[in-house]
């Protein structure tokens, strides 16, 4: 899932000055997972900001609502006219959602309530850890499940550098060397050695160096576009 | 006479079999070349080639390319190092065929230190820099040996002229996961690597077991290995060495040999440096004497870090002294 965290409401409190009337909108999806921007987290920074107009004095509205998800265009259908009543749209979904939702309200702005951070997993109740770097080219059949890309904080594709120590990152003793654990679970896997195959240098051209991505499955979208001619 | 690949003196020295000896040239954070002109003059003579570090520790300095060149100028052989940090394959190779147009003919291919370590101490450095490594080490050193040897970039475009390098590459062999480190260095080998040189070796009898495993892979047909010998100016240095730096490891009894010669020196501050620093070399020298013994060793890179002055002494003391040189360079 996408894994972000709330941005710190002093940001917030900057964003919203100079607006009268301000939604905060959550996404019920990724986001509510990593207790950063889900309805709750909307009903709670709407609050906030509430309490702060009160306090300063300003003249502040502030509503929350919700949508399942905010990176597809039904879930707004129903919400789309009470959404362009409002003079400020702070959306709490991952960048995702602020970017989408810019493009379909039409001239009603729409700010970032999250930090989106990566793409990770839950290993335990309130940790979130970066597993993939989406960058469109998977080679974790190589590695034994275990990404280079986004876990070595070099990103190296033919083993550790020199800065390995007792299974941790040069980085940082919070994080654990990716080649460590790779060597680990090939070995625990009997196929390491696949690991003294060199790499050659990648095709970033996948990922984001080669510019926004887009793909298309004409097959569908061909259906969808006679749906809608019919 | 063997084919000469880039015709460096380090690469002539490797091939008369003769054990060679490489040092260390850190450049300023100065737009002024006068310290690099100045190590220059304290290296030469006492070693084969001196590496010259590319932005270590990600703190800006000197470029690796240009002070390689002043270091040239002045008439001792750079071996100019070469990060995947800060430069993409287009930059990196743009680099080359400068530096080779300069004149510069052995390249060392490094990963380079993650920018967060150039915020430390009272230095602020870049820890908010992009990281690049568009290709790590194995790639970089697997591009010079294509550029060299099929004159053809990375991408497929053809050089004009190929730029002659002598390609090394680094190693940590006591660094985690030890048992993968020898097929690490397999693949530097395997994809073009004429030298490697090591982090800092202490800890000479595990270096041995970890040279071992790497022979039987066959590492060191056609691959020069320089043992890395880190000068140690102090008790503490080895301490910190030997808790906080990736890949070292000292054994107990150097730390306390080092601890013996300060407390020689009572509470005589000055007196407490020279005799650490009598210790360090002969430390050094004997590290060096040891290595050498290894098989597969064919030198050693030096590294008296902001001591360049260190060189001379142990140099001599280890018997390698006068360098060799060579009638037609």
């Amino acid at each position: 899932m996408i894994v972000g965290s709330q941005k710190p409401f002093p940001e917030l409190w900057e964003m919203v000055q100079g607006f009268k009337k301000v939604l905060v909108l959550g996404c019920n999806t990724c986001v509510a997972i990593c207790h950063a921007g889900g309805g709750k987290e909307a009903e709670i920074i709407a609050a906030m900001l509430r309490m702060k107009a009160a306090e300063d004095g300003v003249a502040l509205e502030t509503d929350h609502d919700a949508v399942q998800r905010q990176c597809e265009p039904e879930y707004f259908d129903p919400l789309m006219e009470k959404l362009r009543g409002y003079d400020l749209v702070i959306s709490t979904a991952c960048g995702v959602g602020v970017n989408f939702l810019s493009k379909l309200i039409g001239a009603t702005p729409v700010y970032p309530g999250v930090n989106t951070s990566f793409y990770g997993a839950v290993p335990a109740a309130g940790v979130f850890v970066e597993l993939c770097a989406g960058c469109g080219n998977c080679i974790l059949h190589l590695t034994g499940g275990i990404c280079p890309i986004a876990r070595c904080s070099k990103s190296l594709m033919n083993g550790p550098c020199g800065g390995t120590d007792k299974g941790k990152c040069e980085v940082s003793k919070d994080i654990d060397c990716a080649w460590y654990l790779i060597v680990e679970r090939m070995k625990e896997l009997g196929t390491l050695a696949r690991l003294g195959e060199i790499q050659p240098p990648r095709n970033w051209a996948t990922a984001r160096d080669g510019g926004p991505k887009r793909i298309v499955l004409e097959h569908i979208a061909d259906l969808e576009e006679a749906e809608a001619k019919k | 006479m063997t084919t000469m690949k880039s015709g460096s003196n380090l690469e002539r020295v490797l091939a008369s079999g003769q054990p060679a000896v490489t040092g260390e040239l850190g450049p300023p954070m100065s737009a002024d070349p006068a310290e690099v002109v100045h190590k220059a003059h304290v290296l030469k003579g006492f070693c084969d080639a001196a590496n010259i570090t590319d932005c270590q520790t990600a703190i800006v300095r000197i470029s690796s390319v240009a002070a390689a060149v002043i270091a040239q100028r002045e008439g001792l052989e750079p071996v100019m190092q070469m990060t995947c940090r800060d430069r993409n394959r287009i930059a990196m190779q743009a680099d080359l065929l400068g530096a080779a147009a300069l004149g510069v003919k052995n390249c060392l291919c490094i990963a380079g230190d993650h920018q967060s370590f150039g915020k430390a101490g009272k230095l602020m450095g870049h820890p908010g820099a992009k990281n690049v490594y568009d290709v790590d080490t194995v790639q970089l050193v697997g591009i010079l040996k294509k550029m060299r040897d099929e004159g053809l970039q990375q991408g497929g475009d053809k050089l004009q002229v190929a730029p002659k390098f002598h390609i090394g590459a680094s190693w940590t062999p006591l660094g985690d996961p030890m048992d993968f480190r020898p097929v690490n260095l397999k693949k530097k080998v395997a994809a073009g690597a004429d030298f490697i040189q090591t982090q800092g070796i202490y800890d000479v009898e595990l270096f041995r077991s970890q040279m071992k495993k790497a022979a039987d892979l066959g590492c060191f047909e056609r691959t020069a290995m320089l043992a890395g010998i880190i000068v140690p100016k102090s008790a503490m240095m080895l301490k910190y060495m030997d808790a906080s730096v990736s890949g070292i490891t000292v054994p107990p009894e150097l730390i306390a040999r080092m601890a013996k010669a300060r407390e020689a020196a009572g509470d005589d501050k000055k007196k407490m440096k020279e005799l650490q620093e009598a210790e360090g070399i002969k430390i050094a020298i004997e590290l060096i004497k040891q290595v050498l013994d290894i098989p597969g060793v064919k030198g050693v890179h030096v590294m008296a870090i902001e001591w360049e002055s260190a060189l001379e002494p142990i140099v001599k003391g280890a018997g390698l002294y006068p360098r060799p040189t060579f009638a037609d360079a």
